[in-house]
């Protein structure tokens, strides 16, 4: 096997070092009944070759070649091929945690530049170097809000990614988390005296995203009001970094919870990704997650370790802030070598280019009789309209010209049919927009 | 000194500061193509309110200079491309490069998970035949690929558990743990809603049968056991303790952190477990790429499958779909589908392998045993059982001499190698705990030998020089208490 250093002779050799006369005694801890007699039935083995082709194989029975409006928390945005081959080489590849910080300080200092890039986006004082994804982060930041206030009531915006809401439930049952649910206003934005009128000395968080599951920016100073007079924390989720290059960073959230793939990850149906939690200096030592800090050794030369451990499970055991280990951390350098390339002036250019095309796309499907806006709210680069068929009509007619088209939103949210959400990023062109318009009018003009 | 080091160094020399400190008006890395469509004013579009101002502070440096920062601090770090990375528990094996291609491949890295199923039948393939293969290995019935990593596989198969006694009338009170467990095992039991009772080992390392016996009880939801323990001991009388408690009505959690040791040779489902997550980090070779992506599957008996995660990737004549309607599920642990990037790098190393899988175990303990029996004159061995996968060892001879694990470790790194584990498990006062892998040649792991006996050797003639190792290193010993007291956790103009 190509993978395995060692010949039949070599193998007999060390055997015989080690003083036994055949491989089975090995295993002579494992009880005999225990020992699995057969060879395993899987499939393989394979060579590099089989390999590539058994993945080509299986790349050809999925989207290729199809346009896609899809964004709903993951984005299909630009990825630089620098940012890809930087983060393959073996040494960011291949190395482990780095706890042994004199021969990990590559690691460690691309994460402490990927903590200082989320806080200048964030406008937060600390970021921790990634959760498992945005869900997970959102979920992790309530637990730190129940933490940080010792209550146990949750109050969450319906618009909030229903995904990420799911997963919250699945912690929140067993910690006695009470998460209650708002709806939205016409804006699309959560219906803020609703909250306002549910806010007392009970609530631990209200939860937002922004820009929300509709597309729409959340009104974050308000909401940081209602917070704050109750003596509750703001946890802001963000699915969609790439609107921070442009939209008004949620710096007066107490914590924000953000998926990071829009920053140079593909969408890889589903992950890995990377979440962060970023949060005000005062709140750092109930922050899930490792961070890294700087130091100096004996000579006083600067360097970098992983700090505050006390937080963490394997210091704390049935202690700790929370159970994470493995974390995400090759994409969180691959985040960091995307923000890097793409600096200060790319960002924004970015970020306006899909704004730009968004307004374009909305105006374009605008001009379709009985199609329109279905919200109000200041959006980034995905909106909902309404159309006057069910949404999976109008795409079951779009797959036929290798568009996959808005996503229906009667799958999360039963009242909102006919409502689909459409995304449009930097990576759409103008082409591509005119033909998902002529589409959708097409597909509306066929006979039921 | 010189003459012992016989393994290339890193680039160590070069200096290279934070990529902020290059920074420079102006300047960019990456341009965009020139928008195709009417530009859009932002303050317009999304109103003042919502508009910020340029990021401040934000990196302007060109491609090249990015490339060179990058490849730079890269060589601070030492990789299992450079050799041997015998982290106990961890198990730092070859990360196949095919499997990095194909996770890239067109087709597979740009797929979204809201696509249409009828457009996504190849990831369904690719997730069906994975969960088939870890059913296969673990002997297991039924398999969920969602939890992100070993500890989110750890909650998820509590939380299984909770809702099968839940079921039955009453989800419990307490989760035993033994002491050597990993740290996530006691962390994960509190979010999951149960207390933690920890079980002390006995004289071998084992569960203590008698001690076990007793304290199994009505209250009991789960023992969570790590098989072949943190020692790298397999527990001997593992059917007994299943059967303990499953007469108590308590079921059987594994953590399969170690599972590098059993694959093609043991199925926890044979030998009475009920549910385990697996760490395909570790036994199925996805990188570790400083710290994760990881992906921790559940392996669950019958009983258990009703209560999964949502979807589940279910077959109908030859077309596969996901079953979100499941009524008794635990719910989502996480967005989407887990980890597919990391789950097609799996899966790619497992046909790779084949049921060869058992040639990588038995090479990963021939490996583990070589080194102990090389090295058990020179360093004490706590527990004398034999030894899987791992072997662990303890400080004791060497700190007559003020020399810790710690030390030991951190002059591992002057001799090309990557430090062992140190100072875990618990039971092991100064613990040095060694897991190889199958990666390593007879060749590699003589050198390594080599350089824990020198070391030794340095420990009784030398011991300043191993008390202030690393020598070689850009950085000697970091000041981790300044570090803690006062963190400086980012950069500031």
């Amino acid at each position: 096997m190509r993978y395995l250093p060692k010949s039949d002779s070599e193998r007999r050799e060390m055997l015989r070092a080690i003083g036994f006369d055949n491989f089975e005694k090995l295993f002579q801890a494992i009880p005999e009944a225990f020992r699995l007699k057969r060879p395993l039935a899987v499939p393989g083995p394979l060579s590099e070759m089989e390999i590539i082709e058994y993945f080509r194989g299986r790349a050809a029975e999925n989207s290729r070649g199809y346009t896609s409006f899809l964004g709903a928390g993951v984005y299909h945005h630009h990825r630089s091929v620098v940012a890809d081959a930087l983060l393959q080489r073996g040494e960011f590849l291949t190395s482990y945690t780095p706890y042994q910080a004199e021969i990990s300080q590559g690691t460690l200092q691309a994460i402490f530049e990927f903590q200082t890039l989320m806080c200048q986006l964030t406008g937060q004082e600390v970021a921790n170097a990634s959760m498992y994804d945005g869900s997970t982060a959102l979920t992790e930041a309530v637990l730190m809000a129940e933490r940080l206030t010792g209550r146990q009531r949750v109050l969450i915006a319906h618009s909030v990614h229903p995904e990420y809401r799911q997963v919250l439930n699945t912690y929140a049952k067993n910690t006695g988390l009470r998460v209650e649910e708002f709806g939205f206003s016409a804006s699309g934005q959560l219906a803020i005296d609703a909250v306002r009128k549910a806010a007392n000395d009970e609530v631990a968080a209200v939860v937002v995203q922004s820009p929300n599951f509709f597309g729409v920016l959340e009104q974050i100073p308000a909401l940081a009001e209602i917070a704050r007079g109750c003596g509750a924390l703001l946890v802001v989720g963000i699915t969609e970094a790439v609107s921070l290059g442009i939209a008004r960073p949620p710096a007066d959230a107490d914590i924000i919870a953000m998926e990071a793939q829009s920053f140079g990850l593909p969408p890889s149906y589903g992950g890995p990704y990377a979440g962060v939690i970023a949060t005000k200096e005062k709140f750092v030592r109930q922050m899930p997650g490792r961070l890294a800090g700087q130091t100096t050794d004996h000579q006083g030369r600067r360097g970098f370790c992983l700090t505050l451990a006390t937080r963490e499970q394997h210091i704390r055991r049935e202690k700790a802030t929370s159970n994470i280990c493995t974390n995400q951390a090759l994409c969180a350098l691959a985040a960091t070598i995307h923000l890097c390339l793409l600096g200060k002036q790319g960002l924004r250019e970015q970020a306006e280019q899909n704004v730009a095309k968004s307004q374009f796309a909305l105006a374009q499907l605008e001009t379709i009789a009985g199609v329109r806006r279905a919200f109000s709210g200041p959006v980034f680069n995905e909106f909902v309209m309404e159309f006057p068929r069910s949404v999976k009509m109008i795409n079951a007619q779009l797959l036929k010209n290798k568009i996959v088209g808005p996503m229906a939103l009667g799958r999360f949210y039963p009242e909102l049919t006919k409502r689909g959400l459409v995304c449009v990023t930097e990576t759409t062109t103008r082409e591509e927009i005119t033909r998902l318009v002529e589409g959708i009018d097409r597909a509306l003009k066929v006979p039921v | 000194m010189s003459d012992k080091i016989t393994k290339a160094g890193r680039h160590v020399s070069q200096d290279e500061g934070l990529i902020f400190e290059k920074s420079s008006p102006g300047k960019r890395g990456m341009e965009l193509p020139p928008l195709d469509v009417p530009p859009a004013d932002a303050a317009k579009a999304l109103g003042a309110g919502y508009v910020r101002a340029g990021v401040e502070g934000f990196p302007e440096v060109s491609e090249i200079e990015v490339v060179r920062h990058f490849t730079r601090i890269s060589t601070w770090n030492y990789a299992i491309d450079y050799g041997m990375y015998p982290l106990g528990s961890c198990t730092m094996k070859y990360n196949p490069r095919v499997n990095e291609f194909v996770a890239r491949l067109e087709g597979i890295a740009d797929e979204h998970p809201y696509q249409p199923v009828d457009l996504s039948q190849g990831c369904l393939r690719i997730l069906k035949t994975l969960e088939d293969i870890l059913k296969e290995v673990t002997g297991m019935d039924a398999v969920t690929l969602q939890p992100a990593a070993g500890a989110q596989g750890e909650l998820t198969g509590l939380l299984l558990i909770r809702a099968y006694l839940e079921s039955q009338g009453n989800p419990r009170k307490k989760v035993l743990i033994p002491d050597s467990a990993h740290g996530t095992n006691p962390a994960t039991a509190v979010i999951a809603g149960y207390a933690v009772e920890n079980v002390k080992s006995d004289a071998n390392g084992g569960i203590d049968m008698a001690r076990l016996a007793e304290i199994v009880n009505a209250d009991v939801a789960a023992l969570m056991i790590t098989n072949p323990n943190t020692l790298g001991i397999f527990e001997r009388n593992i059917g007994e303790i299943a059967k303990i408690l499953h007469a108590k009505g308590a079921l059987l959690y594994m953590d399969g952190a170690n599972m590098n040791a059993l694959a093609g040779i043991a199925r926890p489902g044979d030998f009475g477990v009920d549910v385990m997550h697996l760490n395909l980090h570790k036994t199925f070779s996805t990188p570790h790429g400083g710290g994760g992506p990881g992906a921790g599957p559940v392996a669950m008996k019958k009983i258990l499958g009703p209560f999964m995660p949502t979807p589940v990737v279910i077959e109908k004549e030859g077309k596969l779909a996901y079953d979100y309607n499941r009524p008794k599920s635990i719910g989502r642990v996480k967005a989407f589908y887990g980890n597919f990037g990391v789950l097609v790098r799996a899966l790619a190393y497992a046909l790779a392998y084949g049921p060869g899988m058992r040639q990588a175990s038995e090479d990963a303990v021939l490996n583990a045993n070589y080194i102990r029996k090389k090295l058990e004159d020179v360093y004490e061995l706590p527990y004398k059982l034999p030894c899987m996968h791992e072997v662990v060892f303890s400080d004791s001879r060497q700190k007559k001499n003020g020399v810790s694990t710690m030390d030991i470790a951190k002059r591992l790194i002057d001799y090309g190698f990557h430090p062992y584990t140190t100072a875990f498990p618990l039971i092991v006062h100064g613990a040095l705990m060694i897991e190889p892998t199958e990666s390593e040649s007879k060749e590699e792991c003589d050198q390594f030998i080599a350089a824990m006996r020198s070391i030794a050797e340095e420990s009784a003639t030398n011991p300043e020089l191993v008390k202030t190792a690393p020598h070689t290193t850009r950085v000697g010993r970091l000041d981790e208490v300044t570090a803690a007291r006062k963190p400086i956790l980012r950069w500031k103009p």
